[in-house]
């Protein structure tokens, strides 16, 4: 499903190559909708546009970060205890967001509680990790977990706008809708969560068919 | 070397845990100043939201002016020196109910006129509730009451913060004793007031947060009896 080399020779920084792992985790290979990782994360979170945000930037910089990472002690980690290696890394840096959250963003990180915390178990980190840090060169790395945690965030944000629109009428905190709209509860509950993936999933699928058959 | 041998394996994982512990204390110690001011401005907050001080700017320099705290034990008596912000309300309520102490926050208003406010801590349906309550000077009558939560479920539970006009400022001008001065403290009903000096409506579809408010209020206004009687007879006598 993935690709999982890529060409060592490409000079340039921005190849082919380079810009199909932005581009690939926007729609052939989102982490959401087509490797369907990171549910969990995406039902808790996306109450509001804004902690919907916060979690794709904290997402983003992990698997960045922890692809960058992996990818530059490729070579030296022991075979034996690599995937205990990849967590350290990635639990370093989740406590690191956490603590940078809990110093400049307090309301958020009191809202989003456990669910930082909670990025460690989220499958996206480790799958990239396997599937392409532990192979390839640290540029190419961090452009993969870039993408991938763009794509994992641009979902999460777009759940989040229609739950936040319909179950509270607004958007970012702002009241949009007019005062006669009733705000439905039940977008705010998880179970929303699921169906508005599940609709986007729908719609990526009859817009793409070549992912039809994949899963 | 070989990078399968055990040797390397053993010296590997201790070089990464070391430079991950240093790391991570480095940030620690480093943000530790930032994130205690942000508890302690939601604390602050938290406390003037309950006599009805929202949405200001400078909510610290108003809680530094008009603020201030004692600390009594489980008998009722004032504990001398001692800070009520220093008390951990959450390390209190899992300790025996002799060992507590509780903090009295003290709100004076620019004409004078003082209220008490008490910590509340207790559990919802999905984990802890908490909250301050302001009393008259009559220790009875209620000014007013901020909550919060940790988890319990938005547009039910979570009421509790979200809606106060509705949860929070119809507990204003409830009282926590009946006619004859016996404790009754205050609850959230269903299905219709039957005593409207004690009680207001509870949330529909969130009967297990509105009991642990009632649990909350109870016994969090429960552990101040002792001083109020005392604090009541003291006046009388002058």
């Amino acid at each position: 499903m993935s690709e999982t080399q890529v060409a060592q020779k490409s000079t340039t920084l921005f190849g082919k190559k380079e810009r199909r792992l932005l581009t690939d985790p926007f729609n052939d290979n989102n982490p959401i909708t087509v490797q369907v990782l990171g549910i969990c994360s995406a039902l808790a979170v996306t109450v509001a546009v804004k902690n919907a945000l916060v979690m794709a930037v904290a997402v983003t910089l992990v698997t960045g970060f922890s692809n960058l990472i992996i990818s530059l002690l490729r070579n030296t980690i022991p075979n034996r205890v690599r995937m205990i290696v990849q967590l350290v890394v990635i639990a370093s840096l989740v406590s690191i967001v956490e603590m940078v959250l809990h110093a400049f963003q307090y309301d958020v990180y009191k809202q989003m509680s456990v669910y930082i915390g909670l990025i460690i178990t989220n499958c996206i980190l480790m799958g990239r990790l396997e599937a392409f840090a532990m192979a390839n060169k640290p540029w190419q790395s961090l452009l993969d977990g870039i993408g991938n945690g763009v794509g994992y965030g641009a979902i999460l944000i777009a759940v989040a706008f229609f739950r936040e629109l319909f179950g509270k009428g607004s958007v970012f905190g702002f009241r949009v809708l007019p005062d006669w709209y009733v705000p439905n509860g039940l977008m705010l509950i998880p179970a929303a969560a699921i169906f508005l993936i599940g609709i986007i999933i729908w719609i990526q699928r009859s817009r793409n068919t070549k992912l039809v058959d994949i899963s | 070397m070989d990078r399968n041998s055990n040797i390397y394996t053993i010296i590997y994982a201790a070089i990464l845990t070391v430079v991950v512990a240093v790391v991570l204390a480095f940030v620690h110690s480093s943000l530790e100043p930032k994130m205690e001011a942000n508890e302690k401005l939601a604390k602050q907050k938290d406390i003037l939201r309950s006599v009805g001080l929202v949405d200001l700017p400078d909510a610290s320099a108003v809680y530094e002016k008009t603020i201030s705290s004692f600390v009594i034990d489980a008998s009722g008596k004032v504990v001398d020196g001692m800070d009520g912000e220093a008390v951990n309300v959450a390390a209190e309520f899992k300790k025996p109910a002799e060992d507590q102490v509780h903090p009295v926050f003290v709100y004076t208003a620019d004409d004078g006129s003082k209220r008490l406010i008490l910590p509340l801590y207790g559990n919802g349906l999905w984990d802890k509730i908490w909250g301050y309550i302001a009393l008259e000077e009559d220790m009875n009558t209620i000014a007013g009451i901020a909550m919060d939560h940790k988890g319990e479920t938005p547009g039910l539970g979570a009421e509790i913060k979200d809606n106060p006009k509705q949860y929070n400022d119809p507990f204003i001008g409830k009282t926590i004793l009946d006619e004859q001065g016996n404790y009754v403290s205050v609850k959230m009903v269903k299905g219709g007031i039957k005593e409207p000096e004690h009680q207001i409506d509870a949330i529909s579809g969130a009967t297990i947060t509105s009991d642990g408010v009632n649990e909350m209020l109870y016994r969090g206004l429960g552990y101040y009896l002792p001083y109020f009687n005392a604090a009541k007879s003291q006046t009388s006598l002058k």
